[in-house]
């Protein structure tokens, strides 16, 4: 890891080593927070800052952190940036702190942001950290603007809340698909990028855990 | 530096400063921000006034046009203007957890499931308070999945509705949450909460499919349990339980006979 470039380490996370598609964390937000874009945009946000920063803290202080109670302060830290979060957004963005509601709160259980303190800041140097938690966050946050993007297109019939498709409760055409203004349509588009992702990528492909043996063949009696 | 990182010392040492400073920000953040956030929730709280006013437009100086809303605090039982609360700063719905403020409610005198219900809330007049244009009254009731809770507002004859609207609310996003999409929202407009019988049981519901007549609007389609909230809500406040002895005063019209030669009345309101 050490010789990793920062471009690498900032561009890896979207598409090589996208956490939500191939490290398959943070799925809860991700289905949470997706109905319109406008929303999914802040919760990006949100979690940039919480990664990057998190993993700054964490690494400026790692060679100092014991290891016995390394989990409950990298904990500590993340949920202060949290709260902070939280504040800010109560305070410069109201209107969207009531839609994220307990979301943003739930940052602090985002296996993201504690599994790249954990996987990364605590291995490597400040800078390169910073940007890590920059990289996972807009990996995080690339799917959550395409999954938003496809929920609030065919769920509202508009994009960062302007109409696109003129919806029939306000007297246009388009019948909503209701399913994907549900938390669980976000697993379907999710299942659908993770199946791009990976034919694009072939080696993201995991080796079967277990292997099916062919059929004996029978064997003619003696 | 690794084997003394674990000893006991080093170990309190970093969980103690980590606190302290961790402490410090949040509260730093949570202190300082709070004026604002205060400011911005007090803004959203008259918003949704002007909103279910018809008065809001967006961008506009929310503030002055609040000016002309006059809070009051109404005693729920006799349906008179109560002096013993602030209304700028009595909160109805905080009031229902207060044991003397407060009654339980059950059974069919429970319509919308509050359980507990205040007996003073704040309503806001529009305009001259002594007859007021619009009389805005705050409502609340479980809908599908949670507690709805929104504004009502009716004319000054106590019976013509103005608009409805929630703040608050956890409905199906597409379906029940569709009680607040603005076209639906619209049709409630001049329809009448009291029938002519003059009896105290409101006569305004949400129909099953598309309403006929000034006491029913359209129904919402897929949220039958949502719009049988909407219901139990209105009946329950808008009922003598809720706000009817105080809208029968409106109605009855002797607010109106007084608003005639009532020119130096302000004055009092003042005192």
């Amino acid at each position: 890891m050490a010789d990793a470039s920062t471009k690498s380490v900032l561009t890896a996370p979207i598409f090589k080593n996208n956490p939500i598609a191939l490290q398959v964390l943070g799925i809860c937000s991700a289905l949470a927070v997706t109905t319109s874009m406008s929303v999914s945009l802040v919760m990006t946000l949100a979690v940039i800052f919480v990664t990057a920063f998190s993993n700054l803290f964490v690494s400026l202080i790692r060679n100092h952190i014991p290891s016995s109670i390394r989990i409950i302060v990298q904990m500590t830290i993340i949920a202060s940036l949290v709260i902070v979060v939280d504040q800010v957004l109560k305070a410069y963005a109201y209107e969207m702190s009531k839609q994220l509601s307990v979301f943003v709160g739930l940052i602090i259980t985002n296996c993201i942001v504690m599994g790249r303190a954990e996987g990364f800041a605590m291995q490597n140097g400040p800078k390169m950290s910073f940007i890590d938690g920059i990289g996972n966050g807009i990996g995080y946050g690339f799917i959550l603007m395409t999954v938003g993007f496809f929920r609030e297109l065919f769920g509202s019939g508009s994009v960062f809340g302007f109409t696109v498709f003129e919806t029939v409760q306000n007297g246009g055409w388009y019948v909503p698909n209701g399913l994907l203004l549900l938390p669980p349509s976000a697993f379907f588009i999710i299942g659908l990028i993770i199946w791009v992702l990976r034919s694009m990528n072939p080696e993201q492909i995991e080796e079967n855990e277990f292997k099916m043996k062919h059929n004996t063949e029978p064997k003619e009696a003696v | 530096m690794a084997q003394s990182n674990n000893s006991i010392q080093k170990v309190l040492t970093v969980a103690f400063a980590l606190c302290i400073v961790c402490s410090v920000i949040v509260s730093t953040a949570a202190v300082a921000l709070r004026p604002l956030q205060q400011l911005n929730q007090e803004l959203d709280r008259k918003t949704n006034i002007l909103n279910v006013a018809n008065l809001y437009e967006r961008g506009m100086d929310v503030e002055a046009a609040f000016r002309e809303i006059t809070p009051r605090v109404v005693n729920m039982e006799t349906g008179e203007y109560s002096d013993q609360h602030d209304p700028e700063t009595f909160d109805g719905f905080e009031a229902r957890r207060d044991p003397a403020a407060s009654r339980t409610l059950s059974g069919e005198r429970d319509p919308a499931g509050l359980s507990r219900v205040e007996n003073y809330a704040t309503v806001y007049l529009v305009g001259d308070p002594d007859a007021p244009e619009q009389i805005i009254l705050p409502i609340r009731g479980q809908g599908l999945w949670g507690l709805m809770r929104g504004f009502l507002s009716v004319e000054g004859d106590g019976n013509t509705i103005v608009g409805i609207t929630y703040f608050e609310h956890s409905e199906t996003p597409g379906l029940g949450a569709e009680v607040n999409n603005p076209r639906w929202q619209a049709q409630w407009e001049g329809k009448q909460v009291f029938d002519e019988e003059g009896d105290l049981v409101p006569a305004i519901r949400v129909a099953k499919g598309s309403g006929s007549g000034k006491h029913e609007v359209d129904g919402l389609s897929g949220a039958t349990l949502t719009a049988n909230g909407v219901n139990n809500m209105l009946q329950f406040w808008l009922s003598p339980e809720g706000f009817g002895e105080y809208l029968a005063k409106f109605r009855s019209g002797v607010d109106q006979d007084d608003a005639q030669g009532a020119d130096v009345e302000p004055e009092v309101e003042g005192a």
